[in-house]
C-alpha cells in the first residue's frame, strides 16, 4: 500500500497497464513529454517512448477517430480528452462509431480495447466549459461503458478494468478530487468490477445514491442527517453509469423504502431520471415517499454563482428530511 | 527548420497575398479513350492474369449494380447504391494493394470487395440482410465488411473512417507490419471535419495510409463547385505536408500505377499519401435519388463517352488478351449467375431474434437479456404481427 492522490493513482494504473501490455498507448493534447495538463500521464513518454505516449494535434474528433482505428487494429488506446466539456466534437466518433463498431459489423470488427479518459465536474471555478458532467449524454448510447470513480483506490482499479474490458469505455475523472482525494492504494495490479455499484455505508431509513465527486457531498449530508435527526442513510456509489447496477439499488430501496439521488449535472435528462423511473417501476409497493433528485439547475454551469448552483450537502440534507417527513 | 512555428522563415518586405489558386495540380492519364497509350506514357507492369482479374471485377461490379438496382425498384431490397462510372478508380486502386492491406471504404467501392474475393453469395446475403449476412442483418444494404479480406465494415456517417484509417495505419506501423491502410471517400465527405482531422493526424504521426478521394463531381445534388472553391481536394494534401497525386479515375492504368507508387512510398517512409481520382458519378446517388432534378441529360451523356470499362476493354483487346465474343458470352452468363444467387439469398431466413442483443457488448448485459425476454414474450402473444420471428422463438 502507498499513499496516493487520484492523479498518482491514475498515473500508476497507466504505468502498470503499459508495462504489462505493449498494445496499450496513451495520447491526447499535451499528454506527451509534458505529461498532461493535470499530469496524469507524467513520465510515461520517458518510460515507454514517443510512439506509445504522445501529443496529438488539437482535434478531439481526430483523437477519437484515431483511437477507433487503432483499437480496430487490436491496440488498446487510452485517449485523453483534456476536459469532458470538449468531448462534444468527438461525439459523432464516439456515439456513431465507437459504440456501434461491434454491433454493426456482426462482430467482424470491434474497438473493445478503447478507453477515453476525461476530467469532468465542477467546484473549481471552471465556468461553462471546465465544469460539465456529460455522463447522461453517453448513458443513452448502447455499446459504451461509462465509469466514474470516487477516490484514488477506485480510480486505479476501475481504470485498469476499463483498459482490460472487451468493450469501449468512457472514464470520467472527478478533477475536483485529483489532488484533494488522497488514500491508500495497493501498488500491485488490481481491478474493480465494471457494472457493480458499491454500498459504502449501510443504513436502514433511506438510500442515498451518487457517483464521483458527489460521494463526498452525500456522505456529508448523511452525517448531518444522522447527527441532527438520527436518520440512518444507506449510501451507494453507483460507479458504473452504463451498464448500471439495478439490483444493488433495488435491494437497498426495498429495504429502506426511500431514495435520494444526487448528481452534478442538470436535472432534466440527467441520469437520476433513468434511475428514478427504474426504481419506481421495480419498488413501487415499497416506496414510502417520492424519489428525490438533487441535481444541478437546468442552466449552463455558472461561474459567479457556482456555490448556489451545486447540488451540495445542504440541498441533499433537505431532500433527505423531505423524504423522511413525507 | 528550428523555429517553433514550424513554418518557413523567409521574409518579404512588400505586402502580397499568395493566390488561393497558386497550386494547380495536373491529372495523370496514361490511357486514351481508344485504348492506346498517350505518347511518353509508361505502361504499368501488369501481367495478363491480373489485368483480366481487374477487368472481370469491373464487369462484375457493373452487372451487379444493374441487377440490384432493378431488384430495389421491384421492392426486393430496401436500398441500393451503384458504382457506375467509378469502377476503374476502385478496382485499379484495390489491385495495387497487398491482400492484407486494410481497406476502409465509404460505400461506393464494391469493386474493391470483389477484387479481394468477397463472393457473390456474400454480396447477396448482405443486400438481403438474411441470417447468413456477416453483419447479421443489422445495417442497410451496401454496408459491407469482412475481417477475412481486411475490409472494414462500412458505416453511413461520412468521413468518420478517415481519422480511423490514420489510427489503423499507425497501429500497423507500430506492430511492424509491412501493410498500409487505404481509405476511400468522396469529395463531399472531404468537407467534413474528420477529413481535416484524419489527414493532419496521419501526417504528424507518420501513418502509412493512402487517402483515396473519389471526386465524382457530386455529393447527392450538390455539385463540386458548391462544395469548395480550391483546386479540388488534391491541393489540400500539400497544405498538410502530404505527398499528393491527381489521377484520371476512368483510366485504370493511371489509377493502378499511382496507387502502386503511393503504397511503396508510404511504406518506405511511413507517411500518408493523398490520391484524388477524377471520374463522374454516372448513376444516381442512390436508389432514393433522381439526378434529373439537378443535372442535365447532356452532361451525363457527355461523361458516358468516358466509360472506364470500355477504355480498359479496348486496351485488353489491343493486347490480344481479351476476345470480344467470349467476353460478351461471359457477361451474359454472369447476369444469369447473379439472378440465380439473388433468388437463393432472398429465400434465406432473417437473423434470429437473439441477434437483436448480441454484439452490442462482447457479452449481453443483464438488462439487454431482460429486454429480449420481454420481447419474446410479447411476440408470442401477438405472433401475427411479427411473422418473421414468431414461429422461431423457443
Amino acid at each position: 500500500m502507498a499513499k496516493m492522490n487520484m492523479l498518482q493513482a491514475i498515473n500508476n494504473a497507466l504505468d502498470l497497464a503499459m508495462a504489462k501490455d505493449d498494445s496499450v498507448l496513451c495520447f491526447g493534447e499535451d499528454v506527451g513529454h509534458f505529461g498532461g495538463v493535470f499530469r496524469a500521464t507524467s513520465k510515461l513518454q520517458e518510460k515507454y517512448g514517443r510512439e506509445r505516449c504522445f501529443n496529438t494535434p488539437l482535434t478531439e474528433q481526430g483523437i477519437a477517430g484515431f483511437a477507433n482505428g487503432m483499437a480496430a487494429q487490436g491496440m488498446k488506446p487510452v485517449a485523453e480528452i483534456q476536459f469532458a466539456d470538449y468531448i462534444f466534437p468527438a461525439f459523432d466518433q464516439i456515439v456513431n462509431e465507437t459504440a456501434k463498431f461491434r454491433y454493426r459489423s456482426g462482430n467482424e470488427f470491434n474497438v473493445g480495447g478503447l478507453v477515453f479518459r476525461t476530467p469532468y465536474g465542477g467546484g473549481i471555478a471552471g465556468g461553462h466549459y471546465h465544469s460539465q458532467s456529460p455522463e447522461a449524454y453517453f448513458a443513452h448510447t448502447p455499446g459504451l461503458q461509462v465509469i466514474v470513480p470516487r477516490d484514488p483506490y477506485q480510480a486505479k482499479g476501475l481504470l485498469l478494468a476499463a483498459i482490460n474490458s472487451p468493450d469501449p469505455v468512457i472514464f470520467f475523472e472527478p478533477k475536483r478530487l485529483y489532488r484533494a482525494s488522497v488514500g491508500e492504494v495497493p501498488e500491485a495490479y488490481y481491478e474493480l468490477p465494471i457494472g457493480k455499484a458499491e454500498v459504502v455505508q449501510e443504513g436502514s431509513d433511506l438510500t442515498l445514491l451518487a457517483w464521483g465527486a458527489q460521494m463526498e457531498i452525500v456522505q456529508k449530508a448523511a452525517d448531518m442527517a444522522s447527527e441532527k435527526d438520527g436518520i440512518s442513510c444507506e449510501i451507494i456509489d453507483l460507479r458504473s453509469i452504463l451498464p448500471w447496477d439495478v439490483d444493488t439499488v433495488v435491494e437497498s430501496v426495498l429495504k429502506t423504502g426511500r431514495l435520494v439521488i444526487n448528481h452534478e449535472a442538470p436535472l432534466t435528462g440527467g441520469f437520476a431520471g433513468e434511475i428514478a423511473a427504474t426504481i419506481q417501476q421495480q419498488c413501487f409497493l415499497h416506496l414510502e415517499s417520492p424519489i428525490e433528485r438533487v441535481c444541478g439547475l437546468d442552466v449552463p454551469y455558472p461561474l459567479a454563482l457556482e456555490k448556489e448552483y451545486i447540488a451540495d450537502h445542504l440541498k441533499t440534507y433537505e431532500a433527505i428530511v423531505r423524504s423522511m417527513n413525507f | 527548420m528550428t523555429n517553433p512555428n514550424n513554418a518557413t522563415n523567409t521574409t518579404v518586405h512588400s505586402a502580397e497575398f499568395i493566390s488561393g489558386h497558386a497550386l494547380s495540380i495536373p491529372t495523370l492519364r496514361l490511357l486514351k479513350d481508344d485504348g492506346t497509350l498517350y505518347d511518353g506514357a509508361q505502361e504499368p507492369e501488369l501481367d495478363k492474369a491480373t489485368a483480366l482479374k481487374m477487368y472481370d471485377t469491373m464487369v462484375f461490379t457493373r452487372v451487379l449494380d444493374e441487377r440490384m438496382l432493378a431488384a430495389q425498384r421491384q421492392g426486393r431490397i430496401s436500398f441500393y447504391m451503384q458504382c457506375l462510372g467509378e469502377e476503374a478508380a476502385i478496382v485499379g486502386s484495390a489491385a495495387a494493394l497487398d491482400d492484407k492491406d486494410m481497406i476502409m471504404a465509404q460505400y461506393r467501392e464494391q469493386g474493391a470487395l470483389r477484387y479481394r474475393g468477397f463472393s457473390l453469395e456474400q454480396f447477396m446475403n448482405q443486400l438481403f440482410s438474411n441470417e447468413k449476412d456477416l453483419g447479421k442483418g443489422r445495417q442497410m444494404p451496401v454496408h459491407y465488411g469482412s475481417k477475412d479480406i481486411y475490409y472494414m465494415t462500412v458505416s453511413s456517417p461520412l468521413g468518420t473512417q478517415i481519422p480511423q484509417a490514420s489510427g489503423y495505419a499507425y497501429a500497423q506501423r507500430l506492430r511492424g507490419l509491412s501493410n498500409v491502410t487505404l481509405c476511400y471517400f468522396g469529395e463531399g465527405a472531404a468537407s467534413e471535419g474528420d477529413f481535416h482531422a484524419g489527414l493532419n493526424m496521419a501526417a504528424v504521426h507518420k501513418a502509412p495510409v493512402l487517402f483515396f478521394c473519389r471526386n465524382n463531381g457530386y455529393a447527392i445534388s450538390t455539385p463540386a463547385n458548391e462544395q469548395f472553391v480550391g483546386d479540388g481536394i488534391a491541393c489540400r494534401g500539400v497544405g498538410y505536408g502530404i505527398k499528393t497525386m491527381r489521377v484520371d479515375g476512368a483510366d485504370i492504368l493511371a489509377v493502378y500505377q499511382a496507387t502502386k507508387m503511393a503504397r511503396e512510398q508510404a511504406l518506405a517512409s511511413n507517411e500518408p499519401i493523398l490520391l484524388e481520382s477524377m471520374a463522374y458519378r454516372l448513376g444516381a446517388h442512390s436508389s432514393s435519388d433522381d439526378p434529373s432534378g439537378y443535372r442535365s441529360k447532356e452532361e451525363e451523356d457527355e461523361w458516358r463517352k468516358n466509360d472506364p470499362i470500355s477504355r480498359f476493354r479496348l486496351w485488353l483487346i489491343n493486347k490480344g488478351w481479351l476476345d470480344d465474343a467470349a467476353d460478351t458470352e461471359q457477361t451474359s452468363q454472369l447476369r444469369q449467375e447473379i439472378l440465380d444467387a439473388l433468388k437463393v439469398a432472398e429465400k434465406v431466413a432473417k437473423p434470429g431474434i437473439e441477434h437483436m442483443i448480441t454484439d452490442v457488448y462482447a457479452e449481453p448485459t443483464q438488462q439487454l437479456q431482460q429486454q429480449l425476454n420481454e420481447l419474446k414474450a410479447h411476440i408470442k402473444k401477438y405472433p401475427d404481427a411479427y411473422p418473421v420471428t414468431a414461429g422461431r422463438i423457443d
